[in-house]
C-alpha cells in the first residue's frame, strides 16, 4: 500500500488491517454495489474498444477476410496461412527491418541520448536557458502530429525548404532521397521531451555528494556519467528505452510525412498494416501482421512490468 | 585550468545552441507562413498580410473541422475523465479480491493494444455496427483507448489522498454521495485536472482513429482535414494550410502554457503517448 501513514485514531478502526486483507474492505463507506457501479462504465468501454478488438484480431488474422470481393462476404479460416504469406513477403520483411531501424535510430539512440544529454547539460545551466530549451522541446512534443508533419515538409522541401536554404543545396528532395532518415529526425524532434523529463527527474535523485567527489578527483564529464550517474539511473534508462521503443514501434505518424514511400522505403509496420488493410483490402493479412505487433508489444510491456515490480 | 574551463563553456553553449536551433527552426514556419502573402513550404521573411486568415475562414470545411475537433475531443475527454475518476476512486477505496490483478492487466492492456495494433478489428467492428462516420462512436473508441492509462494514473493519485478525510465526514453522518461531492472531489481536483488536460491533448492530436473511422469530410476533425488539404488535387492548399495549422495548434499551446505555469512540467505520472 502506498497510502501515507494515517495517525487519526478514528481512521485506524476501519482502515483495512492485515487480518482483513484478502476480503472485501470498504474504507470510504462506498458500498460494494456502488463501487461496482463506479467501475463498470470504464470496464465496459475498455472491454468493447480494447479487449474485444484484441481478441477479434486473433480470429481475423487466421482468415482470408477482405474489404471487398467474395472473401468479404464469406471469409474462410485459413489457419496460419497469413503468417506463411508474411514469411515470403518481401514487403513485409522490408517493413519489419525498417521498423527495427526506425525504433533503434529515433527512440533507442536518438530520443534516449538527446533526452539524457539535455537533462544532463541543463542540470547546472542558468534558469532562463533551461526554461527556454525545455519549453521548445516540450512544445515540439505537444503540437499536433499533423501540424508537425507540415513543419517538417517546410524543413525538407525540395524548393525553398529550410534545409536546402541553409546548406545551399537547392533542389534536393530530402524526403525522396533519405525517407528513413527523414522520419527518424521527425520522430526525434517530436518525442525527445519524454526522455528529457524522465531523465531530469532521475538525475535529481543522484546524490550530489557523489557528483562533488567526482568533480574533486577531476573526473571528466563522460567518466562522471559512466561511473557515478549511470549506476544510479540504470533502472530509468531501461524503463525509458522500453517505453519509447514500444511507442515508436506502434507510431503511425511517419505516415503523415512520407505515407510509407517512396516505393515502401519508409513503410514501418503500422503504415504497412494500414496500407494492406485499407488500401489493399487484405483485412485478414493485415490482422495477422497486427497480431505479430501485438505479441512484440506484449513481450516489451511484460519486460517493463517486471522491471516496475522489481523496483517497487 | 582556465583554458579548459573556457573550452568547456564554449562547447556547452555550442551544443545548446545547436539543440535550440534544431527545435526552434521548424517552428518558425508556423509563425511566418500564415501571415505571408505567398506562403510556401519553406522558410522566408514574409510579405506580411492577414488575407490568408480570411481565406481560411471562408474555406468550406475549415471552421467545421475545428468544431468537429472540439466535439470529438470534448466527448472523449469528458467520458475518459468521468469514467476514470469513478473507477479509480472505487478501486482505491474498496478492496475487492483480484483488484491488483485487474490494475496490472489494465496497465498491460493500455500499452499493448494500441490504435495501430488493433486498427483492423476496430475498423471492421465500427463498419459492421454502421458507425463509420459517427463522431460519437469515434469519440468512444478514443476514450476506450485512453481509459486504462487514465485509471492507472488517477488511482495512484487517489491512493495518495488521506482516507481520514472521508472517515471524518462519515463519522459526522455524511452520505456516500455527500462524501464524494464535498470531500473527495475537491481533494482530487489536481489529479482530475491532470487527466483532463492529458486526455484533451491526446484526443486533440489523435490522427489515426478519426482518419480510419471518419471518412466523410463533413465529420472530420482538424487533424484529418489537414491531411485532406494536403492531398487536395495533388498539391497542397498553401493559402489555407498555414493559418489552419496555427488555429488548430492554439488550444494545445494554451493548455501547455496553463499547465506549465500552474504545475510545471514535471512527472506526476502524466504521460502523453
Amino acid at each position: 500500500m502506498s497510502t501515507p501513514v494515517d495517525l487519526t485514531p478514528a481512521a485506524e478502526s476501519t482502515v483495512d488491517t492485515p487480518s482483513r486483507r484478502g476480503r472485501i474492505a470498504d474504507v470510504a463507506g462506498l458500498g460494494v454495489g456502488r463501487a461496482v457501479a463506479f467501475v463498470l462504465p470504464a470496464l465496459a468501454l475498455i472491454a468493447l474498444f480494447l479487449v474485444f478488438p484484441a481478441l477479434w484480431t486473433l480470429y481475423i488474422g487466421i482468415t482470408d477476410y477482405q474489404l471487398t470481393g467474395p472473401a468479404a462476404a464469406n471469409p474462410q479460416v485459413i489457419g496460419i496461412g497469413n503468417f506463411l504469406t508474411a514469411l515470403g513477403d518481401t514487403l513485409f520483411r522490408n517493413s519489419l527491418w525498417l521498423t527495427v531501424l526506425f525504433v533503434l535510430g529515433s527512440a533507442v539512440i536518438g530520443q534516449n541520448l538527446l533526452g539524457f544529454g539535455l537533462a544532463w547539460l541543463l542540470r547546472g545551466a542558468r534558469p532562463w536557458l533551461r526554461r527556454l530549451t525545455e519549453s521548445l522541446v516540450l512544445l515540439a512534443w505537444i503540437l499536433p502530429s499533423t501540424v508537425v508533419a507540415f513543419l517538417w515538409f517546410a524543413v525538407l522541401d525540395r524548393d525553398g525548404g529550410t534545409l536546402n536554404l541553409l546548406l545551399g543545396t537547392e533542389g534536393t528532395a530530402w524526403l525522396v532521397r533519405y525517407p528513413l532518415i527523414s522520419i527518424i529526425l521527425f520522430n526525434i524532434w517530436r518525442g525527445t521531451a519524454f526522455s528529457m523529463l524522465l531523465y531530469s527527474s532521475a538525475l535529481a535523485a543522484v546524490p550530489p555528494s557523489q557528483l562533488e567527489t567526482a568533480k574533486l578527483v577531476g573526473a571528466s564529464g563522460w567518466q562522471t556519467v559512466r561511473d557515478v550517474v549511470f549506476p544510479h539511473i540504470r533502472g530509468h534508462v531501461l524503463t525509458n528505452t522500453l517505453l519509447i521503443s514500444l511507442w515508436t514501434a506502434n507510431d503511425f505518424t511517419p505516415f503523415l510525412l512520407t505515407a510509407g514511400g517512396p516505393n515502401h522505403a519508409s513503410e514501418t509496420l503500422p503504415v504497412f498494416i494500414y496500407r494492406q488493410a485499407l488500401e489493399g483490402g487484405q483485412l485478414g493479412y493485415a490482422s495477422a501482421i497486427s497480431l505479430l505487433l501485438l505479441v512484440a508489444n506484449l513481450v516489451v510491456a511484460g519486460l517493463y512490468l517486471r522491471l516496475l515490480r522489481r523496483r517497487s | 585550468m582556465s583554458v579548459q574551463y573556457l573550452l568547456r563553456r564554449i562547447g556547452f553553449y555550442t551544443l545548446i545552441a545547436a539543440v535550440l536551433f534544431f527545435f526552434a527552426v521548424p517552428m518558425l514556419w508556423l509563425a511566418s507562413a500564415p501571415f505571408d502573402a505567398k506562403p510556401g513550404l519553406g522558410l522566408r521573411w514574409p510579405e506580411w498580410t492577414l488575407d490568408n486568415v480570411g481565406k481560411t475562414l471562408e474555406h468550406p470545411y475549415a471552421l467545421t473541422s475545428l468544431l468537429n475537433s472540439l466535439l470529438l475531443c470534448g466527448i472523449a475527454t469528458i467520458v475518459t475523465t468521468v469514467c476514470a475518476a469513478l473507477a479509480a476512486y472505487a478501486l482505491s477505496r474498496v478492496r475487492i479480491p483480484g483488484r491488483d490483478l485487474l490494475l496490472y492487466l489494465l496497465l498491460l492492456l493500455s500499452s499493448v493494444v494500441t490504435g495501430t495494433a488493433a486498427m483492423v478489428p476496430i475498423f471492421v467492428m465500427m463498419f459492421q455496427l454502421g458507425l463509420i462516420n459517427s463522431q460519437y462512436g469515434t469519440a468512444l473508441v478514443i476514450a476506450g483507448g485512453m481509459l486504462p492509462a487514465a485509471i492507472f494514473i488517477l488511482k495512484d493519485f487517489m491512493d495518495s489522498v488521506p482516507r481520514s478525510y472521508e472517515e471524518s465526514a462519515r463519522v459526522f453522518g455524511a452520505s456516500p454521495g455527500q462524501v464524494l461531492r464535498h470531500v473527495v472531489l475537491p481533494v482530487a481536483r489536481p489529479g482530475i485536472a491532470t487527466i483532463l488536460v492529458w486526455a484533451f491533448v491526446n484526443a486533440w492530436g489523435n490522427f489515426l482513429l478519426p482518419f480510419l473511422l471518419l471518412r466523410e469530410v463533413e465529420t472530420q476533425p482538424a487533424a484529418v482535414l489537414l491531411r485532406t488539404l494536403q492531398d487536395e488535387g495533388g498539391s497542397a492548399n498553401l493559402t489555407v494550410i498555414p493559418v489552419f495549422s496555427l488555429l488548430y495548434s492554439i488550444p494545445v499551446v494554451l493548455l501547455y502554457l496553463i499547465v506549465s505555469k500552474r504545475y510545471g512540467f514535471r512527472f506526476h505520472g502524466g504521460i502523453k503517448s
